[in-house]
């Protein structure tokens, strides 16, 4: 009964009590998403342009060699014509981190749901969570490959063991933000735990599980690239290994390229996504 | 002070009693509190801040449970939330996650049920939010807030409305506004009213008795009726009789505050004079 005895202090919740997240607070480049006028896309255009320009007539005034850095023009020919043989790569890699991200935020989500409830329980895992959350999941990938050979296996493992906790860590800081005052409001209906729950504790939690989601997909990339260049013969990371290996660089960086933008795509897609369910907040 | 049951009553507190158990104590929060609420009365609660009001509104809505005595509803016994009874809460408390419309479908959501669209529609009308379903809580005032609250406390007509300092946060014109909105409201609708505020005049204007609490451990002090017509006017709140009432009122709010830090050892004069100088 503890929690029904709680009487909501409205006027304290009102001020700044650290509680309240932001989704456009961890935007590194928030501003960038919303772009007004045609002057700001030409201006941003512009510096993109000098930038990369810069870069390609120093390295050919001072006749850098291709395997130290190569152009940017040869990597954006490189990365048109050899995406035919990149693109499978692409696939994999993405295979293995949607899986991978799936399982671990379902996971995630689920224990920081349940955990929350429970603040005793919550005393007795959290300190297996923050080891899960700061060791590089990177480094089971050996053992894993050893127990599943060179499949997608160990590295769905490797991916969701690195989404999970970060998706759980967050998401439970999310559930833990209890509102008396919204929660007495539910009750006076007579809504159920369950009721509560779903109406009220999950929709508050939204804006930092969608940040979970977004930091545990990034994790999950890093660690789907990270495990193909241990071991397989596939995804983008295999690539960067290969060709490295093998000192084509413009290819080399073609990947890389590929790899970042795949990485903001996922902070796009999450930034969307706040913004339209979670914007309530700001 | 038993009280005799009220054969009108809608609500009966009968010697209720909370008691907190803190880290640091037990804490009485409420003392054999009494009180008899009539069918379609509006009936205030004021006191010092801390003295159990919210305790004692909670025990009637059934939000928590009391550690002795009991709260009848047409004599049942409260025990646990009942949808006889909307709640209006200190600030609007509305979901910010949802519009209004959505906000007011959301007791129909938990309950089970279909709004009566005729009904909500009406409301919105009367406290002049026609057009604002689609609106989000933040893009709009706290007044309007509070307004959307209302209908959200009235959409599923309940008998008895518990309001909790419920323009409390709002200015005091805004709130002088909201007041003959409930009035009009109430005139409307049969409905009991039970209205917690550290307004005095909005006590005395609003309610048919205002009950004064004292300090913790609360207890029903006195209970003043306030004979005047309805509806309300400027005029009538600018009688003598009206300014005569709320002078008793508050004197006597004071006077509990004053009993509270009697005991205290007046202030020696070297701290008098160092507070002179400050
Ligand atoms: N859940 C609680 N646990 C312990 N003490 C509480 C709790 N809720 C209220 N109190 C205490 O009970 C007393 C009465 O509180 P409340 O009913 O909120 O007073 P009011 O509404 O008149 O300001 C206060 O001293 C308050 O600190
Ligand atoms: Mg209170």
């Amino acid at each position: 009964m503890s929690q029904s005895d709680t009487i909501p202090q409205f006027s304290k919740s009102k001020s700044g009590d650290g509680q309240s997240v932001d989704l456009t607070n961890l935007a590194a480049f928030s501003g960038g998403v919303g772009i007004k006028s045609a002057r700001e896309v030409a201006a941003i255009l512009l510096v993109a342009v000098l930038i990369v320009g810069g870069c390609e007539l120093l390295l050919r005034i001072y006749a850098v060699p291709e395997y130290v850095m190569p152009l940017p023009s040869s990597i954006a020919v490189a990365l048109v014509t050899e995406f035919h043989l990149i693109a499978p790569h692409l696939g994999y890699t993405l295979v293995e981190l949607l899986s991978g991200f799936a399982i671990g935020a379902v996971v995630g989500l689920v224990m920081a749901a349940v955990v929350t409830q429970f603040p005793f329980v919550e005393k007795i895992v959290a300190p297996y969570i923050l080891v899960l959350v700061t060791t590089p999941m990177l480094a089971l990938v050996p053992l894993l490959i050893l127990r599943f050979g060179f499949g997608y296996t160990p590295r769905i493992i490797a991916v969701a063991l690195a989404a999970g906790p970060m998706v759980m860590i967050n998401a439970a800081t999310g559930f833990r933000r209890v509102d008396a005052g919204k929660i007495a409001l539910a009750r006076s209906y007579g809504a159920s735990t369950l009721q509560i729950f779903w109406k009220i504790r999950a929709p508050m939690a939204l804006p930092m599980i969608l940040v979970g989601l977004m930091i545990g997909a990034i994790f999950g990339l890093l660690t789907a690239v990270g495990a193909e260049m241990v071991g397989g013969g596939f995804g983008l990371g295999n690539r960067l290994t290969s060709y490295s290996s093998m000192i084509q660089m413009p290819q080399f960086f073609a990947v890389v390229l590929l790899l970042s933008v795949l990485g903001i795509l996922i902070y796009v897609i999450f930034f969307l996504i706040g913004k339209k369910w979670a914007s309530w907040e700001a | 002070m038993d009280a005799v049951d009220d054969p009108n009553a809608k609500l009966t507190v009968r010697q209720a009693t909370k008691i907190y158990r803190t880290a640091s104590g037990d804490l009485v929060a409420i003392d054999r509190c009494n009180l008899d609420v009539r069918a379609r009365e509006i009936v205030s609660i004021v006191g010092p801040s801390g003295c159990g009001k919210t305790t004692l509104l909670w025990s009637m809505s059934g939000l928590h449970g009391l550690t002795a005595g009991e709260v009848r509803l047409d004599g049942k016994p409260i025990t646990g939330p009942n949808p006889e009874i909307g709640m209006v809460f200190q600030d609007a408390n509305l979901l910010p996650w949802r519009n209004l419309d959505s906000n007011i479908a959301f007791p129909f959501e938990i309950k089970g049920g279909k709004p009566d669209r005729a009904w909500v529609d009406h409301l919105m009308h009367r406290v002049g939010l026609d057009g604002f379903g689609a609106k989000m809580p933040r893009e709009l005032s706290g007044g309007m807030q509070q307004r959307a609250a209302l209908v959200r406390a009235l959409s599923f007509k309940p008998s008895v409305l518990l309001m909790d300092e419920p323009f409390g946060a709002l200015d005091s014109f805004t709130r002088e506004e909201m007041n003959r909105l409930v009035e009009e409201i109430w005139m409307e609708t049969p409905t009991t009213i039970v209205l917690i505020t550290h307004s005095i005049e909005e006590a005395v204007f609003l309610s048919d008795r205002v009950v004064v609490m004292s300090p913790r451990p609360g207890r029903v002090a006195s209970i003043h009726p306030v004979p005047f017509p309805r509806p309300r006017s400027i005029e009538i709140m600018t009688t003598r009789e009206v300014f005569d009432l709320m002078t008793t009122i508050k004197l006597e709010i004071v006077g509990e505050r004053k009993s509270l830090s009697a005991p205290k050892p007046a202030a020696p004069p070297s701290a008098a004079l160092d507070r002179a100088a400050s």
